[in-house]
């Protein structure tokens, strides 16, 4: 995992005045799993038509495994891309969709059938061969078209939103099976989404992206328990985002009570946000709180209650297994391990932008 | 129930209508056709097309009609594919090359090419001010030509568009991404996929070319029958709409197997012009 | 490089689609009668032409024609679209299949064929003739151009507005007919367009003494089209150009706005 197989260098792209990603750098490492995460219009989809092929950065470099491919027509790649709603050929069988790029390449005959078999078997469609694309579900045409592009053998599979026509359970199944064939393939998944249970379910490493930039990097792990900024916290999952003062370090001022933390090095008094998970959130009795409020909304979901907290002029969200009616009055406390104390946001574009999804 | 009874309510006015202006008409062609003045059955009418005047004249409107259909189609796909790839506002185009034209008379249009062609005319000036030969074609077939390319080259371009246009772009990108260079992605993709437009245009290219009196008439001068010069003067001039008749389901045989071809390769009207 | 071949491609096409037009235009301009030499610059053919009635009465017939057979054909395609739209698989076949007749079939069948059943009908050959005629060939354009509005139609919307308390003929009007409107429009205006350039059918179902532009200009083409006709031709053309600019200059700018507002 340590070899980085594709280096993304001061990609600079944009439509007219409309600028799409900004001196962007990302380097992807061989055999991983990576995510672009982002809601519409981050520069996610464009980050993945530049290293296919589709788009020409206006300025930067695409390297790959050492070579600089900035300019090579996407037929020349060692890539090969599963597009959003499949693109399959309708006019050919099966057989002849996933053939199609060893044909191009002059495979014998023998070659390609069993490539066309051992395909299908991995994608758990044996004996559709024969069979025209439009005969097929959403489901069955998302694995030909993945089928269709491992055949090839790249080094790199990249993924464009291909679960998003499907249906949620389906969707779920194709987490698991996206999972499985990367790991039986050995190769690098590029995995472009606006869904961010997808992302945390299967990527080895996550970027979040916002108007052309990345927000952050880092395991599923790390970017839902230490999200660097306020944008990034906001759009994995829910979470209490609050303005407040750093008081010293481990020590932080919270809606006018004082919480212990873990973290340091933010300097005395400094105005700071703090992101707090609603799991994290414990409610207990009033006295036993660090601060005491109001519970004003309850919502059964199943594996938990969403309840929403009135307390000290905030509303905080907590997921709690325990009920506590509407109108109990209750303390909230913190684990000073699930303070999670981020910088305010120093340039405009870090800021926590209205996410439509 | 009540829903049945308003739907064929709706349905009624249109019904009777192309009962009464399309199907009868079409039945009174095969009566006519089928019988002779004194009404009885005969299929001399049919048969008329053997003698060597008609012959020469269908003969002559297949020709010119196909090669008219190839030029069209030639001319057509190159402009169908750079518009279908263009970005902005593409329904302009359409307007431009499908509507606009049309407010001017298509006589007048196609006369108007009476006054290029001439000896003297706009375009043999710029042939002689490039150095090349004079063009000599009017009152020639290839006059005749010209004037089916150009009355019916809309139609051969706006089927192929539409088709084009609705083929998504991932799909060209997938064979790309494949492997495929720019002409084997064009053969093994764009091209077949596009076969629905095609053949709508060459049916509606090739059906008004092949029966045509006009452009015939206007460019041609008066030495050139085609078949519809034929069928014209026998319905116009020599007022026997029996042989009239007749000679229109020969023609009719034509374009039915012309429909069938589109039926075949269309099946959902992708190609249609509209 | 292979851009601007692109272009220069599309510039031919274009000369050649509109060389014949601008012959038109020029001759419209022309002092000399023939068509052949230039004579001068002249604005007399437009002044004339307003004093030639045998013109003016073929202008207007023409007019009349294409205003109420696309009016008429409008009616009955959409109500008929309504209609097909409704029914089973197989009426669905046998109805398109009959409106595609029309359409595929050669010009001058579906003249001779009218002309032989008003002749059988015994109805004098005239103006009636034509439109009937022309609403003939009228009305498939404007289903085909409704019926693919109709498909894209959710039917939730129209269930939405009965739900919401609309009798059904009112959320017919207020919900499904402003969604087809585009699409009953571009009928109109294919079947209005159509009617005003038709020749051949009109050359085989009109009378004696009624003439449409087209009949008009047919008969003068032995004895040399006068003049007029071609300022006549050049002031509809014009007109037309000037409308479609204006249509297409309003809009648009709002959806830019839009995109890039999104900072």
């Amino acid at each position: 995992m340590s070899n980085r197989l594709i280096n993304l260098e001061n990609i600079t792209k944009s439509y007219g005045s409309q600028m799409v990603l900004d001196d962007m750098n990302l380097y992807i490492r061989e055999n991983e799993f990576l995510t672009l995460l982002g809601p519409s219009g981050c520069g996610k989809t464009t980050t993945l038509r530049i290293i296919g092929g589709f788009e020409t950065p206006d300025k930067g470099r695409v390297i790959f495994d050492g070579a600089d491919i900035t300019n090579l027509p996407p037929h020349k790649r060692q890539l090969n891309t599963v597009f959003q709603k499949y693109a399959l050929f309708t006019h050919m069988n099966i057989a002849e969709n996933i053939a199609f790029g060893l044909k191009i390449k002059g495979k014998s005959k023998a070659y390609i059938d069993d490539k066309i078999k051992y395909a299908l078997k991995l994608v758990n469609l044996d004996g559709y061969e024969k069979r025209m694309p439009d005969s097929l579900s959403g489901g069955q045409q998302q694995r030909i078209a993945i089928a269709r592009a491992i055949v090839n053998e790249p080094k790199v599979l990249l993924l464009d939103e291909p679960l998003g026509a499907l249906d949620l359970k389906l969707r779920q199944d194709m987490q698991y099976e996206l999972i499985r064939l990367k790991n039986e393939l050995g190769i690098t998944f590029i995995y472009v989404t606006h869904d961010q249970e997808e992302a945390l379910t299967m990527s080895d490493t996550i970027v979040v992206m916002n108007q052309g930039y990345i927000q952050q990097i880092g395991t599923p792990e790390m970017i839902y328990n230490e999200p660097e900024n306020a944008f990034v916290a906001d759009f994995i999952g829910d979470s209490n985002i609050i303005g407040s003062t750093m008081i010293q370090d481990e020590l932080v001022e919270i809606l006018g009570a004082r919480f212990a933390c873990v973290d340091k090095g933010f300097g005395n008094n400094k105005p700071v946000d703090v992101v707090i998970r609603p799991e994290d959130v414990e409610l207990v009795k009033p006295e036993e709180g660090t601060i005491k409020g109001v519970v004003s909304h309850l919502i059964f979901k199943g594996v938990h209650y969403e309840m929403e907290v009135m307390a000290n002029g905030f509303e905080w969200l907590v997921h709690s297994t325990s009920l506590f009616p509407v109108g109990t009055e209750v303390g909230i406390k913190v684990d000073p391990f699930n303070i999670q104390i981020m910088n305010k946001p120093e340039s405009e574009d870090e800021e926590a932008a209205p996410i439509e999804e | 129930m009540k829903n049945k009874k308003l739907n064929s309510l709706m349905a009624s006015p249109y019904l009777i209508w192309s009962i009464a202006f399309i199907i009868i008409p079409l039945l009174m062609v095969f009566y006519y056709g089928l019988t002779d003045k004194d009404g009885s059955f005969t299929f001399e009418n049919i048969t008329a097309i053997t003698t060597p005047e008609h012959m020469k004249a269908l003969g002559i409107a297949l020709l010119l009609s196909l090669i008219s259909t190839v030029i069209c189609l030639l001319l057509a796909y190159p402009l169908a594919m750079i518009l279908a790839n263009m970005n902005g506002n593409k329904d302009r185009f359409i307007v431009l090359i499908f509507i606009l034209p049309m407010w001017m008379n298509f006589l007048l249009r196609t006369l108007a090419w009476q006054t290029l062609l001439e000896r003297s005319g706009v375009i043999n000036q710029v042939l002689e001010f490039l150095h090349l030969p004079a063009l000599e074609i009017i009152n020639t077939p290839y006059a005749i030509i010209l004037g089916m390319v150009y009355n019916f080259l809309p139609f051969m371009i706006l089927p192929i568009y539409n088709v084009l246009n609705k083929i998504d772009r991932n799909v060209i990108n997938a064979a790309k991404d494949l492997g495929a260079n720019n002409v084997r992605t064009f053969l093994s993709i764009t091209l077949p996929l596009s076969v629905p437009g095609i053949i709508s245009g060459i049916t509606m290219v090739f059906v008004p070319a092949l029966t045509t009196f006009i452009i015939s008439n206007l460019l041609g001068g008066s030495k050139i029958l085609l078949i519809g010069n034929v069928i014209e003067q026998e319905f116009l001039q020599t007022s026997n709409w029996h042989l009239g008749s007749g000679l229109s389901m020969v023609l009719m045989l034509f374009i039915i197997i012309s429909m069938i071809i589109t039926a075949i390769f269309d099946k959902d009207g992708e190609g249609s012009a509209l | 490089m292979t851009n601007i071949l692109r272009k220069i491609y599309v510039a031919l096409i274009f000369v050649f689609l509109y060389a014949p037009i601008v012959t038109l235009m020029v001759l419209s301009f022309n002092e000399s009668k023939s068509r052949a030499k230039w004579g001068g610059f002249t604005f007399k053919w437009y002044i004339e032409l307003f004093q030639n009635e045998a013109i003016m009465q073929a202008l207007l017939n023409t007019l009349m024609l294409a205003i109420l057979s696309s009016v008429i054909a409008t009616i009955i395609g959409t109500i008929a679209s309504l209609a097909i739209n409704k029914m089973n698989r197989a009426g669905k076949t046998i109805m398109m299949g009959i409106t595609n007749i029309p359409m595929l079939n050669a010009e001058i069948v579906t003249g001779i064929s009218l002309m032989l059943l008003f002749i059988t009908v015994g109805i004098r050959f005239g103006f009636m003739t034509i439109l009937l005629s022309h609403i003939t060939f009228n009305i498939p354009y404007v289903i085909l151009s409704v019926m693919p509005r109709l498909k894209q139609l959710n039917p939730s919307t129209y269930e939405a507005a009965l739900d919401l308390g609309a009798p059904p003929l009112k959320a017919f009007f207020k919900v499904v007919l402003p969604d087809l409107a585009p699409g009953i429009f571009s009928g109109f205006l294919m079947a209005f367009t159509m009617s005003l350039d038709d020749f051949i059918i009109t050359h085989f179902t009109k009378g004696p003494g009624v003439d449409t532009l087209s009949t008009k200009i047919y008969s003068e083409v032995r004895k040399g089209i006068k003049p007029e006709m071609y300022a006549l031709s050049t002031l509809i053309f014009v007109s037309v150009l000037i409308l479609l600019l204006l249509i297409n200059r309003t809009p648009k700018d709002k959806t830019k706005k839009e995109i890039s507002g999104g900072k």
